[in-house]
């Protein structure tokens, strides 16, 4: 046995709930033991116990996701730059230090999503990357209004959208570069950031450093890593990475019968609303009497107002108490002690927001595996 | 002298990291591991489908997905992404694809 075959039969393998879902926990630079999903480029899954440490997930446990395999190996901190420009009147280059020095800096505790988080679980199965519960992650970021850059720069008459682009990249001519776009009053919104800290410290490396935009509410492929260029335009940009990649059916669910295609798109938008039981695993064998039970809820930003957990496969529900408030786009805790009697028992949680929307009792499908948000299933032992 | 040169060099050796006005950071991303599972075909997979990305991001789809599902994805790695792959070989690959995972 050679030494890459010795590692691989003693490397530590995680396994997702579904077919094909075994993945080698593999430590990246900076990053803890993660589920290796694709090695060139990195796309490394959160291990689903990282969400019972607490509510704010660590920057060496977040999850990675990058689609082309052109990443970034070396940057240059004093010289890095984001340029601003297109339809603005004056186009400015704005370097990291008077990034951080210039504007006022603002914090927000906010959870970012792959809009293709929990795919592995979707029947009938779709391609892509196949995902547990795990790309997904709550952090502090620090950093400057897109508002305060782009009024710097002054967006000029008839602007549409905003796109933006990092220094990751295909590594041949003919891919799609990988940019992403939002519409102009979202991006002067005020709450669209241009970050350069998370949880405190610089961004890691493979979540973008020294710069990621954050877009608080909306799905990750928005949170464009290692930006560089932020341009106006005045027409709806719809290069290959927002149309056709990243579209959701046009219409409430963003569902369409399993097996079919939607007759119309848009772009993927804000997080349907989740809720995860964090303190026990699916397959647990848990003591009769009462079990206390912990776990998060998020929400597209309008803020989580109930928790409701059932010991009994959904028949009777019982509320969870809420946590500590970090602001409407952060995980919230929730906690909650159920009386579990011997046998067989499924536990399920949901979550309802500030305007109603809730979690779909069946799951709900669409041809890119995106949005998963059904009411979570546990089942335990109990003895 | 000698000492002090050392000395002198020591703290500019200290201050290096911080103080250097031009000092790229880099990163090294750890070798991949995944290899194409073994079938007639293999070797056209392996030339044609490891540019771009490694060998996991086809290791990890699915289980039994079939012919129309990796047709689809070998048009769409030539047509979407740009991959340099003759018909003759986007056949070969499909049907090797299909018949293997
Ligand atoms: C010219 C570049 C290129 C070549 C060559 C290439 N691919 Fe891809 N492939 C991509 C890109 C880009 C993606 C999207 C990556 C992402 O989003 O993470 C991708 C993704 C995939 C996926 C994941 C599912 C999906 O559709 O996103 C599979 C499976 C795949 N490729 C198979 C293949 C096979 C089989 C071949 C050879 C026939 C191949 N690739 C050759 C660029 C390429």
């Amino acid at each position: 046995l050679g030494g890459a075959g010795l590692r691989a039969a003693f490397a530590d393998v995680a396994r997702l709930p579904f077919a094909n879902g075994e993945r080698e926990l593999v430590a990246y630079p900076g990053k803890r033991p993660l589920l290796r999903l694709t090695a060139r480029p990195p796309q490394l899954e959160t291990p689903f116990s990282v969400f019972d440490e607490g509510v704010i997930t660590p920057n060496d446990a977040f999850f990675v996701r990058y689609h082309l395999a052109g990443v970034p190996t070396e940057i240059d901190p004093d010289t890095y730059a984001i340029e601003i420009g297109g339809l603005v009147n004056t186009p400015v280059r704005v370097g990291l230090a008077e990034l951080k020095s210039a504007y006022e800096p603002v914090e927000i505790t906010a959870v970012n999503q792959c809009s293709g988080n929990s795919r592995g679980l979707f029947t009938p199965r779709v391609g892509g990357g196949q995902a547990g519960n795990g790309m997904m992650g709550c952090a502090v970021w620090k950093g400057v209004p897109l508002r305060a850059l782009l009024e710097k720069a002054g967006v000029g008459e008839g602007a549409a959208q905003v796109v933006f682009d990092g220094l990751d990249g295909p590594v041949i001519d003919k891919t799609p570069d990988f940019r992403k776009a939002l519409g102009i009053d979202h991006a002067l919104d005020g709450e669209v950031m241009v970050a350069y800290q998370m949880n405190g410290e610089d961004i890691p490396w493979l979540n973008g450093y020294p710069v990621k935009l954050v877009v608080p509410g909306y799905y990750g492929t928005y949170w464009v890593k290692h930006l560089s260029t932020i341009t106006v335009v005045e027409k709806p940009f719809e290069d290959f990475w927002m149309k056709p990649a990243y579209r959701v059916p046009a219409n409430a669910c963003a569902c369409v019968e399993p097996g079919t295609k939607p007759a119309a798109t848009v772009p993927i938008g804000r997080f349907s609303i989740r809720s995860f039981i964090t303190s026990v695993e699916d397959g647990a064998t848990v003591p009769a009497g009462t079990l206390a039970l912990r776990g998060i809820a998020f929400d597209g930003g309008y803020g989580v107002t109930e928790v409701d957990v059932s010991a009994d496969g959904g028949r009777s529900w019982q509320s969870a108490a809420l946590g500590e408030d970090l602001g409407r786009y952060a995980f919230r805790e929730w906690t909650t002690s159920l009386a579990v009697a011997k046998g067989e028992r499924t536990l399920m949680v949901r979550a309802v927001n500030r305007i109603g929307q809730s979690q779909p009792t069946e799951p709900l499908w669409n041809p890119s595996g995106y949005m998963r948000d059904v009411v979570e299933t546990t089942r335990i032992t109990v003895n | 002298m000698k000492h002090v040169f050392r000395t002198a060099l020591a703290a500019l050796l200290l201050a290096a990291p911080l103080a250097s006005p031009a000092a790229p950071v880099t990163y090294a991303l750890p070798d991949e591991s995944a290899t194409f599972r073994p079938g007639p075909g293999v070797e056209t997979a392996e030339s044609n489908c490891g540019a771009c990305h490694s060998a996991d991001y086809i290791e990890y789809q699915p289980p039994g997905m079939g012919a129309d599902f990796w047709s689809a994805e070998v048009t769409k790695m030539i047509k979407v992404y740009g991959a340099p792959i003759s018909e003759e070989d986007a056949k070969a690959i499909a049907a090797y694809l299909a018949a293997t995972y």
